[in-house]
């Protein structure tokens, strides 16, 4: 839920990766952090197991600059993906503002991938949210792996509306920031149209 | 999307107020006041160099964490959250169901000292988010649009933060 304090002149809002377990949200916000100059974000929290599986949630709060006088901030959270994790995802989607989704292109994740969506939705009902009213997109990631499914076959599996939709190979850096912007431009967009812009 | 929450300078003014009494009345190192969201709200205090970012939003998680806890054992919450360390402690509590109220105090305070402190604080907190309801109620009512600052912005001005 974005939060304007006109005290201090901010804006804040809460993007949520969303995706089956190993699928790369968290090196989706490990990337983002490394590429991002110091001024620009905060610290990359990550509450993780002792093999680094999400345990909770990662969290990097990114200023991205002043839009009409206000400081603009992006708060960015992971969810653990791991199915045991239900109880943890859902607390972590409440007040979120946009969704990426983050789905592992391998053929033998497909099932995980359609899996963890219809997660996604149920939890964001559960909110009160409707995932085809909401800013929300697609992210296609390990396209760099040898046993990927085509993304014409992803999308028919996993599109859910009319959302971007981006190649991604997080561990490279690459489609990451195009996900990230294209979900905050949505993010931004959705104010503007809240308030009758 | 739901309608933003907004906090206009009048009302963080007060709130503002109430956490540098709390700070001062409790001998405290630091008072802290989040959503439960993870976002902040207001802060005072002596540690200057606290990371107010990340405190907010584990803060939020711990409280989320907790509320989870207390609902799979049938118990509707737990209001109030105390974590004893070598040096600092924390005192977490909760105020009009949707704001958390942390307290950061050492050895020149103490848990029953602080515990009544907030109490106070909380009460007149309350209040303010009662009058903060009520001023968007009434606004609605009247058919006052939110005035947001992103009102007239343009996607050029979206596009230029990724520049």
């Amino acid at each position: 839920m974005t939060f304007i304090n006109y005290a201090s002149r901010e804006i804040n809002c809460k993007i949520v990766y969303y995706g089956p377990g190993l699928g790369g949200k968290t090196t989706n916000l490990q990337y983002i952090y490394d590429s991002t100059s110091a001024q620009a974000k905060g610290k990359l929290i990550s509450l993780a197991t002792e093999t680094d599986r999400t345990l909770f949630f990662d969290f990097l709060p990114l200023d991205l600059g002043t839009v009409r006088g206000f400081k603009t901030r992006f708060h960015l959270y992971t969810v653990p993906g791991q199915v045991f994790y239900d109880a943890s995802r859902k607390l972590i989607l409440k007040g979120v503002d946009g969704v990426v989704f983050v789905a592992d292109s391998q053929r033998e994740r497909m099932d995980a991938n359609v899996e963890s969506l219809f997660n996604l939705e149920l939890n964001l009902k559960q909110h009160g949210y409707d995932l085809i009213k909401m800013p929300y997109v697609l992210q296609l990631n390990k396209r760099d792996l040898p046993n990927v499914i085509s993304p014409q076959e992803l999308r028919s599996e996993l599109i859910r509306k009319d959302e971007p939709v981006f190649e991604g190979v997080a561990n490279k850096g690459v489609g990451v920031f195009d996900t990230l912007k294209a979900v905050a431009k949505q993010v931004l967009l959705e104010l503007r149209k809240n308030s009758g812009g | 999307m739901t309608t933003p929450v907004v906090l206009y300078e009048e009302e963080y003014g007060q709130l503002k107020h109430v956490i540098t009494r709390l700070c001062a009345d409790a001998n405290a190192k630091f008072v802290f006041l989040v959503d439960k969201n993870g976002q902040q709200i207001a802060a005072h205090g002596e540690m200057l160099n606290l990371d107010t970012t990340s405190l907010a939003s584990l803060t939020a998680g711990n409280v989320a964490a907790t509320d989870g806890l207390a609902h799979l054992i049938g118990e509707r919450g737990f209001p109030v959250l105390s974590h004893e360390g070598e040096r600092d402690n924390l005192h977490i509590s909760i105020v009009a169901s949707r704001v958390i109220l942390v307290v950061i105090f050492d050895e020149r305070s103490s848990l029953g000292l602080v515990r009544l402190r907030v109490k106070r604080a909380t009460a007149e907190m309350n209040g303010i988010f009662e009058l903060i309801d009520s001023k968007l109620t009434r606004e609605r009512d009247m058919g006052i649009a939110f005035d947001s600052p992103f009102a007239e912005i343009t996607e050029e001005d979206i596009d230029a933060l990724f520049s």
